[in-house]
């Protein structure tokens, strides 16, 4: 490896690395405000300029590559000058507004100023002024006090896809717009805001609310989908102020999408606090005791085969393990978490799960989209996903139109007829896959809700199979799963589905067949309620409190510790950050009571003992954070995971996995809405009103 | 030099026309198929000879979509360049440059006048529609300073007396002939001899 000298010092690098990389090597902090590892080099903040041997001036050491036998030095008089130089000019036209900056405490720039800054200053002319911009309900603009590092223009072109932003006019009159100042049409515009390392760009949301060092810091992780993007929760007493993204190189990077980060106004409305019960069709408030009653005399009156339960995208693991025994220990059978009739096979963990990893989508050399709008059901991975089509020209393709995913893609077909060509191997793709290295197939919950669902999914594991494109080195049959609890409430086999009939709970529910339904969180559950007695526990007085009959108030997900299996089969931790509102019990708690007023014995001593219990079944279980193993010769030798029975005899009169020629439509998530949480936030439904706003004047409708 | 404005009143459509649309796709020809939004600046410079001297948005976006690029880099490009309008100017569009040798031999004067003759302030078209000034940097003709040009002609060795004459026929839609206003020739020196000692007559 080339070696450098920096500070004397000798430090060996990798070719390509810049001097910047290289200091930061040996130890040595640069200062930057352009620079930034993600985005590509502008250089044009000349914060970090270094001295460089046989050079008569310093050198921006983010844009110079490093090259064997430099000989840089970072600790001289001549850089501190040059740096205390740069600073001067930075700050004759940056507002001296601290005090009243939202960035204040956070910021790049009032930072450095503690190092290069000059005590007053040499400009006697008046400092610039710039009209502030509009950007959308999320960002917040104070222009004036823009240093043009343009690190935001880059990220909107490079990370996010939607070259929206720019900077007009030139030299000390350069502002930095969106085109006529029109809001940022991306799911993750508002990373813009950690990226800026002043206060030009900040939280529109978050104005004013509070000062970082007030915040108590929470690191946990998000459930609004099902990759669980990495979050820090800042509280303020018992509210939750902001959102910001955690770094985890192996799921959001440092990035999260604005649902993530600005849901969590929604945690403060619509909130359940008490019990409430339905008396002569109207919900009045009750105590603990009375709520519990009346639940479990329903329970002991009615037939525990007409008793059903349904979890919400949002339930954690413990939530669901524990609703799971309450359900057994009354005789209950019937539950469900699934939102809408998907197909799922729970047999073996690779069958629901993304097996290639977020991380391999940066490895794969050719995408197939099965029925999936990975940019709304999966943000973060979509980021991913365009990270691999702007390094590497990945070739995308699409079963079914997806819309704008920010980037190229070709829609190769939108009948399930060319997934069946390209099963038995005769399309111009299955070509394309063989011929790739690490190919990545991705089947959406849209293509699974098909007629087809089946033959879709156990089709394609079954061509990928055959052609050794699921081993133990790269696995290229991928789920995209959609919810946070989908995965764990899989693996805690919280379904119910025999060989016959992946839809049990579903023929059951349209037929109003229950006769008490219990709800878990779930608002998105679709069905017309006839005579069933409804119980609601859950955090937001959403769709389904409408209709409940008793309502029981439990934390949200910042208020609760719980387990979460990501959509690559990532075991992770929510930390509670906050208390819930009112007197709420934690879930596990609720059924705890229950349990003992049913039957006179507690479900799980404490909390510990309930998590060990939910440990032992999560499948294929190695560490938190970690991966699943997986072993494919075990699963093709023991389990028969391969042989499904279709196998090769697609056409035989037998078949059992019907096949119907249909037209794949994809099912648009409401982005905005996708959650009771979201559903009460007032930003997101401001962005939402956005969006479709900006949709009509495109459509010209 | 501030920021320039975005004209109020956009007219809604802007298509080259078909003379137009023959020239742009032979300037598209000179560069290469996979970068061909380095033509964004002949054809701005092309919208802006179609439609009075001045770009609209409409026009931005018509380009953005035929290079297919992001509107948002038309719109970078035509705010940078000073030579691209972005509002309306009148039929004779006058710039008067004020870089150091012009403004050494008097340029404030001119502007002056300008301000006078025609509008109070810079960019705004004159009452009768005709003219409209601006100030702007070196015009690259030092040695004829002070000077404007107007539209494509260079009106040189000015003074105030000159530059009333010259704008008062500009105001009244008679142009002037261009060139010196002390009757040099291009950039000959002026009272010394125009031939060497003893050289005959050219």
């Amino acid at each position: 490896m080339p070696k450098i000298t920096i500070n004397n010092k000798d430090i060996e690098f990798k070719d390509g690395m810049t001097v910047l990389q290289a200091c930061e090597l040996a130890g040595v902090e640069i200062p930057r405000f352009c620079y930034h590892e993600r985005l590509s080099i502008a250089g044009n903040c000349r914060m970090c300029l270094v001295e460089m041997e046989k050079s008569a001036k310093p050198i921006a050491s983010c844009a110079m590559p490093a090259t064997e036998g430099m000989n840089i030095k970072t600790n001289t008089q001549m850089v501190e000058k040059a740096r205390k130089g740069v600073m001067e000019f930075l700050l004759t036209n940056h507002p001296l507004d601290c005090p009243v900056c939202d960035q204040g405490g956070e910021c790049d720039l009032q930072d450095q100023s503690l190092y290069y800054g000059f005590d007053k200053s040499r400009f006697k002319e008046n400092k610039r002024e710039v009209k502030d911009k509009h950007m959308g309900s999320l960002i917040k603009t104070q222009m004036t006090r823009c240093i043009h590092c343009t690190r935001c223009i880059r990220f909107s072109t490079e990370i996010a896809g939607v070259p929206e932003l720019g900077a007009i006019g030139r030299g000390e009159n350069m502002e930095i717009t969106t085109y006529l100042e029109h809001s940022m049409e991306s799911e993750l515009s508002a990373n813009v805001i950690d990226l800026c390392p002043v206060g030009a760009l900040t939280s529109k949301p978050y104005a004013f609310k509070a000062r970082p060092w007030e915040l108590k810091k929470t690191e946990s992780i998000d459930v609004m989908d099902a990759v669980a993007s990495n979050i820090r929760v800042d509280s303020y007493g018992w509210e939750v102020k902001r959102i910001l993204p955690r770094l985890n190189n192996n799921i959001n990077e440092e990035w999260i999408s604005d649902k993530t980060r600005y849901a969590c106004d929604g945690l403060l409305k619509q909130r359940l606090d008490k019990p409430y019960k339905r008396e002569n069709g109207k919900l009045t408030e009750c105590t603990w005791d009375e709520a519990i009653d009346l639940i479990s005399s329903k329970i002991k009156e009615t037939n525990p085969k007409t008793i059903a339960g349904h979890i919400g995208d949002m339930a954690s693991m413990e939530t669901i393990n524990s609703f799971k025994n309450l359900l057994n220990s009354i005789g209950a059978n019937n539950y469900e978490f699934r939102e809408k009739p998907f197909y799922i096979n729970p047999k073996n963990k690779i069958n629901y799960i993304f097996n290639s990893s977020i991380n391999g989508i940066e490895k794969c050399d050719l995408l197939l989209l099965v029925g999936a709008n990975p940019r709304h059901e999966a943000t973060m991975l979509n980021a991913r996903i365009r990270k691999s089509f702007v390094n590497k020209k990945l070739p995308i393709y699409s079963i079914g139109d997806s819309g704008n995913l920010t980037y190229d893609y070709k829609i190769i077909g939108e009948k399930t007829e060319d997934i069946k060509k390209l099963i038995e191997g005769e399309n111009e793709i299955s070509r394309k896959i063989l011929n790739a290295k690490y190919p990545i197939v991705i089947i959406g919950e849209s293509a699974l809700e098909l007629k087809s669902g089946e033959f879709i999914l156990e089709g394609i594991k079954d061509f990928l199979f055959k052609n050794n494109f699921i081993t133990e080195q790269w696995n290229a049959f991928n789920i995209l799963i959609q919810n946070a609890s989908t995965v764990g409430a899989i693996d805690l086999n919280f379904l119910d589905i025999d060989k016959k009939n992946n839809f049990n709970f579903f023929d059951k529910l349209n037929k109003n067949q229950f006769d008490l339904l219990y709800l878990v969180g779930s608002d998105n559950l679709d069905f017309v309620k006839k005579n069933e007695f409804i119980v609601y526990q859950g955090s937001h007085g959403d769709r389904m409190t409408q209709i409940a009959d008793v309502i029981i108030p439990s934390p949200a997900y910042t208020e609760q510790d719980g387990l979460f299996i990501n959509l690559e089969g990532r075991l992770q931790q929510c930390i509670k950050a906050t208390y819930p509102p009112g007197n709420s019990l934690e879930d596990w708690k609720v059924f705890n009571l229950l349990n003992k007023r049913l039957t006179n014995k507690e479900l799980f001593k404490n909390f510990h003992q309930l998590r060990q219990e939910t440990l032992k079944q999560v499948k294929n279980h190695s560490d938190f954070n970690l991966l699943p193993k997986t072993k494919i010769k075990e699963l093709q030798q023991k389990s028969g995971e391969f042989k499904y029975p279709f196998l090769g005899s697609l056409r035989s009169a037998d078949q059992r996995v019907s096949y119907i020629d249909e037209f794949i439509t994809i099912k648009e998530v409401d982005y905005y809405f996708s959650n009771s949480i979201a559903r009460a936030s007032k930003t997101m439904s401001n962005c939402r009103a956005e969006r479709s706003k900006s949709f009509k004047n495109k459509t010209g409708s | 030099m501030t920021l320039k404005k975005v004209h109020d009143k956009q007219p809604e459509k802007f298509e080259f026309t078909k003379e137009n649309l023959e020239l742009a796709k032979n300037i598209l020809e000179k560069y290469p198929k996979n970068q061909k939004k380095s033509a964004v600046m002949p054809l701005l410079y092309l919208a802006q000879n179609q439609n009075n001297n001045w770009i609209p948005l409409a026009a931005l976006k018509y380009i953005g979509k035929f290079l297919s690029m992001p509107y948002i880099n038309v719109y970078e490009v035509a705010t940078f360049y000073t030579m691209y309008n972005l509002a309306p100017v009148g039929k004779y569009f006058i710039q008067v440059c004020t870089t150091s040798p012009c403004l050494l031999r008097g340029a404030n004067e001119i502007v002056k006048t300008c301000q006078k003759k025609i509008s109070k302030n810079e960019s705004d078209i004159s009452e009768n529609g005709l003219c409209s000034w601006t100030e702007v940097e070196c015009l690259g003709a030092c040695v004829n300073a002070p000077i404007i040009q107007v539209n494509k002609d260079y009106y040189e060795d000015l003074d105030q007396k000159s530059t009333e004459k010259i704008l008062d026929g500009f105001m009244n839609d008679k142009p002037l002939q261009f060139g010196s206003f002390r009757n040099r020739k291009s950039t000959a020196p002026e009272k010394i001899k125009s031939k060497l000692n003893g050289a005959e007559d050219a």
